[in-house]
């Protein structure tokens, strides 16, 4: 997994205990399974703590600006369509300031993977309030508890035309993993939601304990596709749903585009 | 290139967009605005006719970073707005500014603020052009007064950013671009690509202070390089050294400042005997040449300086024709935006008068005459 990084950058900004780091592995494992050649894969980010990760990889990588990540990597991935397009953003990045850029992308089906680490927080500007932040929980701009209601983002990019979904979290790696390389994979939109701890903002403002508490709570409260299918709405109300939730197969983006041009020659031609 | 050309009619936008075409854009990303869209329409049809890609993004927000992103794969790219749509592209304005990203943003102005008086003319983007973007950035700016110029402006538009490896704006306005005229599409044009990487993969720096505009690779060709809207060195990754930042910010801004007179496009109009310099651009500049004329048959000896560039400002060419005049009149559809670098420029040399307009109507040569003649 080494040679998917860039050493001499090291060591990395993240927090002890972050959860930025697990995702990361996941992904590059995922990678590295797959086999692809280094010199086609894109990376690109927004901006936030988890949005730092491109800066490490060493692949061909784009650090955008807030949200917009996937806009980015959508006139990259036309332009260059051999290229395999990877976002990675955080829950602030990718379902508030980007949250249009999401659902768009989710409806063209474009052959973007897009790994969202979910902290229910935003980390790099010290533990405001996100769109994941579940309801009653404590941020610095939610002192008296959450009023908003969160995002199922899995739900979300489902609706609105992904092609594969999937969650899980940074306690259970294996299958982050397995998840990723599915995701990888599909040819078409896919998204794959990582919960993942930040100890520093969400934890402890909301007394979690440690980071080994907060994986310890993913444990917990983890239940899977399958088991969810014969569980009540109360029941799960705090649970995680982990597992694959989607999977279709349907035209990208990119071969519906082809047949335009096609179109468009022929006609030109006329 | 001898070889004749086709006469056509064409709408200012479609000079546009055939002239982008032509300097080999084959990327465009794009919102509908009036009065912008017959650009983003024409690319529909014939990108895909050439191999390009088109696509309507969700905003301008989008558009901008999708054209970035295309022209990071080595993809001469470009988006189109007006107004409203301009202001949503800033951040990103910037982010290309900063990481170098070649790009063309064609602004098509319409009257404002806000929404305003939908889709009247208006020359009120001048300064946003300018500084619309936060911090200190290089800028190109185009502004056409014809047809004619639409095209030859948007074939050196492209051509200057990939040069200067850094998104330049075509300023027009509404009037050029919805104005019809006669013009010689030429057969082929003068195409300028950014400059590439020559060396070994392994030694590539992406941001190589060297030179002042660095060698810059594709995505996707083996470089594996780091691209990112934070302050950087040589090597692409981000840096707080303070003096790495300030080295990088005025090789930046530097690009532009060491070029300004290469980049300074005007043509003077009747100036050799003048007293009063009229300054305009774009649609205004249409009807300062006529109220020049107009004066001169009065017995006024006016003439005009038509300024493409807005900026980097052509302050050598206004301060050589300013010294033989009485006094200067700057003309453009808004309350004072381009009178102020003027004044900047002359520094009390010469009397500067504004004329200016902002009811969504074109200056008219009446209007000019009276600032002409009535001393
Ligand atoms: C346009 C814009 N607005 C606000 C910010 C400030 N900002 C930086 S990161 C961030 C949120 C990060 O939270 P999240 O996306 O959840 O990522 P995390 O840091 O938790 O990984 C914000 C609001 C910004 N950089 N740009
Ligand atoms: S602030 Fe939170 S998300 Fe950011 S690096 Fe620290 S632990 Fe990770």
């Amino acid at each position: 997994m080494k040679r998917y990084l860039r050493q001499q950058y090291m060591p990395h900004i993240w927090c002890p205990g972050c959860g930025n780091g697990i995702v990361l592995g996941a992904l590059l494992r995922a990678i590295s399974r797959l086999g692809w050649d280094q010199d086609r894969i894109a990376v690109v980010s927004g901006i936030g703590c988890s949005s730092r990760a491109t800066g490490y990889l060493d692949f061909d990588t784009l650090h955008t600006t807030h949200g917009r990540a996937l806009a980015f990597a959508t006139g990259l991935k036309l332009a260059r369509p051999e290229l395999k397009v990877i976002v990675v953003g955080g829950d602030g990045d990718l379902a508030a300031i980007g949250g249009n850029h999401l659902i768009h992308a989710a409806r063209r089906n474009i052959d973007i993977t897009t790994i969202c680490v979910n902290n229910r927080i935003y980390g790099m500007t010290s533990g405001q309030a996100s769109p994941l932040t579940p309801k009653g929980r404590l941020a610095t701009t939610a002192p008296y508890g959450n009023v908003d209601r969160p995002f199922d983002l899995c739900q979300l990019v489902q609706a609105a035309g992904a092609t594969y979904v999937a969650r899980s979290t940074t306690y259970h790696v294996r299958q982050l993993c397995n998840l990723i390389a599915e995701a990888l994979e599909n040819r078409g939109f896919s998204f794959v939601e990582a919960v993942a701890q930040c100890p520093v903002y969400y934890g402890r403002r909301n007394r979690l304990g440690t980071a080994v508490d907060m994986l310890k709570y993913y444990r917990d409260h983890a239940v899977t596709v399958r088991a969810a299918q014969s569980m009540q709405p109360e029941q799960l109300a705090d649970k995680i749903i982990i597992g694959r939730l989607h999977h279709v197969v349907e035209p990208d983006y990119e071969s519906e585009y082809a047949r335009v041009m096609e179109e468009a020659r022929r006609r030109a031609d006329r | 290139m001898s070889e004749r050309g086709e006469i056509r009619l064409v709408q200012g936008n479609e000079a546009c967009a055939e002239a982008a075409l032509a300097a080999g854009v084959r990327f465009f990303a794009g919102y509908p605005i009036t009065p912008s869209s017959e650009i983003a329409e024409i690319m529909a049809v014939r990108l895909p006719q050439l191999g390009g890609k088109f696509i309507q993004m969700e905003d301008e927000i989008a558009s901008m970073a999708a054209t970035i992103g295309a022209s990071l794969a080595g993809v001469k790219a470009m988006t189109a707005t007006s107004g409203p749509g301009f202001s949503l592209k800033q951040e990103n304005i910037g982010y290309a500014a900063l990481a170098e990203i070649p790009c063309v943003v064609v602004n098509v102005q319409r009257i404002g603020p806000s929404t305003g008086m939908p889709t009247s003319p208006s020359q009120g983007d001048v300064m946003q052009s300018r500084w619309g973007t936060h911090g200190d950035h290089p800028v190109v700016v185009f502004c056409p007064w014809s047809v004619r110029e639409v095209y030859d402006l948007t074939v050196h538009s492209v051509n200057v950013a990939e040069r200067l490896r850094m998104p330049v704006i075509l300023l027009m306005d509404e009037v050029v671009a919805h104005m019809r005229e006669k013009i010689e599409i030429p057969p082929q044009v003068e195409t300028v690509d950014r400059p590439r990487p020559s060396g070994d993969r392994q030694d590539y720096l992406p941001y190589d202070d060297s030179s002042d505009v660095p060698p810059m690779a594709a995505f996707g060709d083996g470089y594996r390089f780091h691209v990112t809207g934070l302050y950087h060195g040589p090597s692409g990754f981000p840096t707080t050294d303070p003096e790495v930042a300030d080295r990088l910010i005025r090789r930046l801004c530097g690009k532009v400042q060491r070029r300004r007179q290469q980049l300074a496009l005007t043509s003077a109009h009747l100036v050799d005997d003048a007293e009063v310099l009229v300054v305009a651009y774009g649609a205004a500049a249409r009807s300062a040449l006529r109220a020049v004329r107009e004066a001169r048959s009065e017995g006024v000896r006016a003439g005009l300086l038509k300024i493409s560039t807005i900026w980097p400002f052509p302050q050598e060419v206004l301060l050589s024709l300013a010294a033989r005049v009485r006094r200067v009149v700057v003309v453009e559809m808004n309350l004072g935006q381009l009178v102020l670098e003027v004044e900047r420029v002359l520094k009390g040399r010469a009397p500067v008068q504004h004329v200016g307009r902002v009811d969504g109507e074109l200056v008219t040569p009446e209007e000019i005459r009276a600032a002409l003649e009535g001393v």
